[in-house]
């Protein structure tokens, strides 16, 4: 069963959590994962890798430079979850 | 019926019995290269947990590097380079293309009419240049072989590149290998993956220098990329050769990843779930990323700071521009 996108966000913010430790609240959609979040490149490849086994996706290295925001991220792993 | 042919006989195993090394001459720290990067200290501690790289002078070039680092290794193994079966050195730095850095290297070091060559295998060069020593000598072919990793970065970076130059040091690592009743090298998994063959690339080529007055070529890498294959997809790489090794995480003493980034060590050791008793190197604080030099000046250091490793087992894992890789797990002198 697909997650929807509030599931989604829930859990893309556990793995920033885990990563990062910022906090999940501060983890919303329209957020920018590296103004307004301050993720270097390093920490988005592996919040990318742990999404990839959390949500059961695939987020190619091409993908990943488009998901600027949080929004983007989620909206992605929604689409690649019904595919 | 024809007549047979004679080959060498067959040994059991080979051994790392001695390292060696030689490192940049100048400290360079964080801030002496923020200028052109428009970054400060903090950013590249945060990025890479380097602190300060090791750099060589004009005056010190790549073949005095490999030749230090071969010397030491030849003194600490009591043999003399006569007595050497061949010597491999990987490089990616040496300003000729041809003759190779062996050749002369190998000259210095006394090895007159031993086989001498050079490979290119950039970051898991090291560890390419082990299982072709440990496969020479398994096989009869030699009784020593001397493998030097050798590199002088600086000479191929480019100040204003915020993908990769701020990372590299200059430098050589060596170790010498011998014949062993008991196996000291595992079985190699070594591998390469041109499909990413731009991943970590020089900027043009000669031709483009000749013929279109390209500048100087110098490194670049996609960071991310290359960090997600580093760990994740090198992970099973090192799971591997531990498997091939018919050993467990807990039965290392030592673990010595190619020192490219400290982000990369450290969530590989993680990914590995190496116990606490295992020692990894992290050389790069203060040495840089020296490629094919990495590992052997890694494991030098850890010898000297933990002199109670001697006889432990090590897991080595090199990889890089290729993308090639390569690991074994070895006993430590």
């Amino acid at each position: 069963m697909a997650l929807t996108q509030e599931e989604v966000l829930a859990g893309l913010a556990e793995l920033v959590n885990d990563e990062t430790g910022i906090a999940t609240e501060s983890v919303q959609l329209e957020k920018s994962f590296t103004d307004d979040l301050d993720i270097d490149s390093i920490s988005m490849m592996t919040i990318v890798v742990n999404a990839e086994e959390r949500f059961d996706v695939k987020i190619p290295d091409d993908e990943v430079k488009n998901l600027k925001t949080v929004k983007n991220a989620v909206d992605y792993i929604v689409g690649a979850q019904t595919q | 019926m024809s007549t047979a042919l004679k080959n060498t006989a067959h040994r059991e195993g080979s051994r790392i019995l001695a390292f060696g090394a030689a490192r940049g001459d100048v400290d360079v720290v964080n801030d002496d290269l923020v200028g052109p990067i428009d970054s400060s200290d903090e950013w590249i501690r945060q990025r890479t947990g380097i602190t300060s790289r090791k750099r060589a002078s004009k005056e010190l070039t790549i073949d005095m590097l490999a030749e230090t680092a071969g010397r030491e290794a030849l003194e600490k193994a009591g043999i003399d380079g006569s007595q050497l079966g061949a010597i491999i050195i990987s490089t990616i730095s040496n300003p000729v293309q041809t003759p190779s850095l062996a050749s002369l290297v190998g000259e210095r070091l006394g090895a007159h009419l031993v086989p001498a060559f050079d490979i290119s295998a950039a970051c898991a060069g090291y560890t390419y240049g082990i299982a072709q020593a440990d496969a020479l000598i398994r096989s009869g072919a030699a009784e020593y072989v001397l493998v030097i990793g050798a590199e002088k970065l600086s000479e191929v970076i480019d100040p204003t590149d915020r993908s990769i130059s701020f990372l590299l040091g200059d430098g050589a690592g060596a170790a010498v290998m011998g014949a062993s009743d008991e196996v000291g090298v595992s079985e190699s998994v070594w591998g390469s993956d041109g499909s990413k063959w731009d991943v970590i690339h020089m900027t043009n080529s000669l031709y483009d220098m000749r013929d279109n007055g390209a500048p100087w070529p110098t490194l670049r890498q996609e960071g991310p990329t290359v960090f997600r294959w580093a760990v994740w997809e090198m992970a099973k790489v090192a799971r591997e050769a531990l498997e091939k090794a018919g050993i467990g995480p807990q039965d290392l003493a030592a673990f010595v990843p190619h020192q490219a980034n400290m982000r990369i060590i450290d969530e590989f050791a993680k990914q590995l779930k190496l116990p606490d008793s295992v020692v990894i190197a992290r050389d790069i604080e203060t040495t840089g990323n020296t490629s094919a030099a990495s590992i052997p000046l890694a494991t030098h250091q850890l010898l000297e700071d933990h002199p109670e490793l001697s006889g432990g087992l090590s897991l080595q894992i090199g990889f890089g521009a290729g993308l090639v890789y390569g690991a074994q797990v070895i006993r430590l002198p």
